[in-house]
This record gives C-alpha cells, sequence and structure tokens, in this order.
C-alpha cells in the first residue's frame, strides 16, 4: 500500500486527522484517504472524529462525496464528526453545496475539540 | 485593464488541444500549464481557484461518467485558450452523452446525504457559462474575468 496520506493523532478520545496533501482531487488518492479513515472509524465503537483541512488547498467533488460517506459510517456507529481549519474558498463550495447544512464545521481545531466535549 | 501581448513569454502557448487517456501526471501536467497561463494572463487567485475545480470536475465526469464501462485507455480531448479577458476550456469524451437537465439538484435537504451528484453544478457556480453539446459528451465552459 502506498505511504499514508493522513496524519494521525489522539487527542483525549478524539482522533485527529490531518490531510498531508494540498490537493484531494483524484480517485485515487480519495479513495486512498476514505479507506484509511474508514478503518479509522471502524476501530471505534462511537468514532469521535476531527478532520482538519489545514494544508489542503483543493478538493474535488468526489473527495465531498468520500467526506458524505464517511460522515454516514460515523454516524452509523453513533459516534461524531466535526470538520475544522477548512480555507475560505474551500468554505464556499461547502456553501454552494449547502453540504455546511450537513456537516458541523468548526474555524479552528481547537474550537471543534471543545465542542466534543 | 492591461492587455498586453508581451505577458506571455516562451514558447508555453494559451491555446492548446490535446488527447489523454486517464494518466494523472499527464493531466496535471496540463492543468499546471493552463493555470500558469491564467496567471500570466493576470487572473487573482479567485479566479484560478475557480478554473482549477472546474477543470477538474469536468476531467473527471468525462472520464468517470463519460468514459463509465468504457476503460481508461480511451481518450478525452481537452482544449483551452486564456486571454486576459477571458478562460475558454472544453472537455469531450467518447462516451454516448449525458442529459445535463436530467442531475438532481443536490442542494435539496433529501440530497444531501448523497456523495455523489455535486460535479456539474460546481462547475455552473464557478464558471460564468457551462454549455453541453447535444450529444451531451462535451461540456465548454466560459469564465469571463471579473469585472471585465
Amino acid at each position: 500500500m502506498a505511504e499514508s496520506r493522513l496524519r494521525i493523532s489522539n487527542v483525549d478520545a478524539v482522533t485527529h486527522v490531518e490531510f498531508v496533501d494540498r490537493n484531494i482531487l483524484d480517485e485515487a488518492n480519495i479513495q486512498a484517504i476514505a479507506d484509511e479513515i474508514t478503518r479509522v472509524v471502524e476501530q471505534a465503537s462511537e468514532p469521535k472524529l476531527l478532520l482538519n483541512f489545514a494544508n489542503v488547498d483543493h478538493l474535488s467533488s468526489a473527495a465531498l462525496g468520500a467526506l458524505i460517506t464517511i460522515n454516514s459510517k460515523v454516524k452509523e456507529r453513533s459516534g461524531a464528526l466535526r470538520l475544522a481549519n477548512i480555507d475560505p474558498q474551500i468554505y464556499e463550495v461547502f456553501l454552494i453545496t449547502r453540504l455546511n447544512k450537513l456537516f458541523e464545521i468548526h474555524e479552528t481545531a481547537e474550537e471543534a475539540l471543545e465542542s466534543f466535549a | 485593464m492591461s492587455n498586453s501581448c508581451a505577458d506571455n513569454p516562451g514558447p508555453g502557448p494559451d491555446v492548446v488541444r490535446v488527447g489523454t487517456s486517464y494518466d494523472r501526471e499527464y493531466i496535471d501536467q496540463i492543468e499546471g500549464r493552463l493555470l500558469e497561463a491564467v496567471e500570466r494572463a493576470g487572473y487573482e487567485k479567485a479566479s484560478r481557484f475557480a478554473i482549477k475545480l472546474a477543470f477538474e470536475e469536468a476531467v473527471i465526469n468525462a472520464f468517470t461518467h463519460g468514459h463509465a464501462g468504457l476503460g481508461e485507455d480511451l481518450e478525452i480531448r481537452i482544449e483551452y485558450r486564456v486571454t486576459p479577458q477571458e478562460v475558454y476550456i472544453a472537455v469531450e469524451d467518447q462516451g454516448p452523452g449525458f442529459a445535463p437537465g436530467g442531475i438532481p439538484d443536490p442542494t435539496l435537504d433529501e440530497n444531501l446525504a448523497k456523495p455523489t451528484g455535486r460535479g456539474l453544478m460546481l462547475m455552473k457556480a464557478y464558471m460564468t457559462e457551462v454549455t453541453h453539446n447535444t450529444a451531451g459528451n462535451r461540456v465548454e465552459m466560459r469564465y469571463v474575468r471579473p469585472g471585465g
């Protein structure tokens, strides 16, 4: 398997996932990321997952699709998903698609971590 | 507004027509050249974000939907033309085409949790004009420079 596209750490009971890539665009990359996050989600009974977009400059509709699928899996396991540090241009994509209604989005990782409490 | 052709140095043409199979590295090169031309023509960061996003969505749509079940070796055609006034991008696949009007609105509450169906709406949101040919296998997009 290719090297990880993610930096994963545990903060209290929350799995903090940071993306390594600046661009989350192509199918193979998205699939690898989705598979890796799915493994994290499936390891926990009530996963608490924070996805940190600090490094991300671009993402595609396929990446949004992967986030939606991950969100569904987290909910199936009675978990909670937060997104944070989304670049203003990418946040606009969430607004246009109205996915800001589906996801709980925080400005900073610290704020997102506090929201799990 | 400056409209000098002297801003187009070197051999990098700002009018390009190429064919490509699903070769991510080559697609990245084409996209890189497009975005360099766009930057050379003086477009701001927000414009470059919009153009990159629409280019990506059009190319991915051509392969994943246009060529669905037809194999990754089948080539798509990419054309672009960059001027200081506007950016034109066309992507054509060899598939049977589709009816753009048949895609459900992904922003409706009942569709928000569906993982697909957002590519075309994003292209329309970010580009000035998005049109398809009658067969539905070629998309043409125009991005008019803001305030131009």
